[in-house]
């Protein structure tokens, strides 16, 4: 056997390992878009919180105004829902491309992986706010999704462990001063998803 | 060069079982739509590279039902895994021997 021969078999051995373990075709361009759509909902949660001259006096009354609770809460939701729209279009967009089944196991174990602690912290924080505990939302959030980050990270690119990582800890952070909650939630979901989806984007979107 | 040889399978002379074993190493288990699916080979080729890789004990199979459908997954057996690390340390001896 030829030297050559055997460097594209262990080659191709390389890539079949880590192709049938990992899901590759998350696109970094949904990162960024998913950032950008959390900053334009923070702005605007911003905004309601603290009307439209800014500052940042005390204010401890619009906890108890039921229509802004609602109307945050819808921002939170469309926020969700364009950047799971966003993501899963450009993924799939991008395993079309590769020429990639979206639907294998890997990609199937990436969402179970994802899916519990996900579920899990949502069911927690909505428990929370049935309860009134409003300042645990943007810690709890970013502490759920930075554990379903990490666990996701085994079934797709390892940099996801990172982001996974960051976020926990700003979640931390957000606990200890649950008064800047709505900063530490655009830092976490906003600066940090564009961030890491440019870096994304670049490293293997190219 | 016969020392380098000495641990090298022959059951994985063909590239696609080796791929098939490379995969199943890496992973739980593989059912068998998703391995032809990876490996772009038809049915009855990928049949019958299993049924060889079976014969060796290597694999093991579980039958299942998905509704009515029947789902097949495969995954590698501690002689199939034992006997994949031999031939990629093989593979990794004659690549020494060779820059010597």
């Amino acid at each position: 056997m030829e030297e050559k021969e055997i460097y594209t078999e262990l080659n191709s051995i390389r890539n079949l390992m880590e192709r049938s373990a990992k899901f590759i075709s998350l696109s970094g361009l949904s990162g960024i878009m998913a950032g950008v759509y959390a900053l334009i909902g923070a702005g605007y949660a911003y905004y309601l919180v603290y009307g439209p001259y800014g500052g940042l006096q005390y204010r401890d009354y619009y906890i108890t105004d039921q229509q802004v609770l609602w109307k945050l809460f819808f921002i939170a939701l469309i926020v969700l829902i364009l950047s799971l729209g966003t993501g899963i279009l450009l993924t799939l967009r991008k395993a079309a491309k590769k020429n990639q089944n979206v639907w294998n196991p890997s990609s199937r174990k990436l969402m179970v992986n994802m899916a519990i602690p996900l579920l899990t912290g949502g069911l927690f924080i909505l428990i929370l706010i049935a309860r009134g505990h409003y300042a645990v939302v943007a810690p709890a959030s970013l502490i759920f999704y930075g554990l379903a980050l990490v666990a996701a990270s085994h079934y797709t690119f390892e940099d996801v462990k990172w982001l996974g990582i960051l976020e926990i800890i700003l979640g931390l952070f957000a606990t200890l001063l649950p008064g800047y909650g709505l900063i530490f939630w655009s830092v976490g979901f906003g600066l940090l998803h564009i961030i890491y989806g440019s870096i994304m984007h670049f490293k293997y979107d190219r | 060069m016969r020392s380098a040889l000495e641990h090298f399978d022959k059951a994985f002379e063909n590239r696609i079982r080796l791929q098939v074993m490379s995969i199943l190493v890496a992973n739980e288990n593989y059912d068998f739509n998703s391995l032809k699916e990876l490996l772009e080979v038809t049915d009855g080729n990928l049949a019958s590279h299993l049924k060889a890789l079976e014969k060796e004990e290597y694999i093991i199979i579980y039958k299942s039902f998905l509704g009515r459908k029947p789902n097949t997954s495969y995954a590698a057996s501690e002689k199939g895994r034992a006997a994949f690390l031999k031939h990629l340390q093989s593979l990794e001896n004659l690549i020494k021997q060779q820059k010597r």
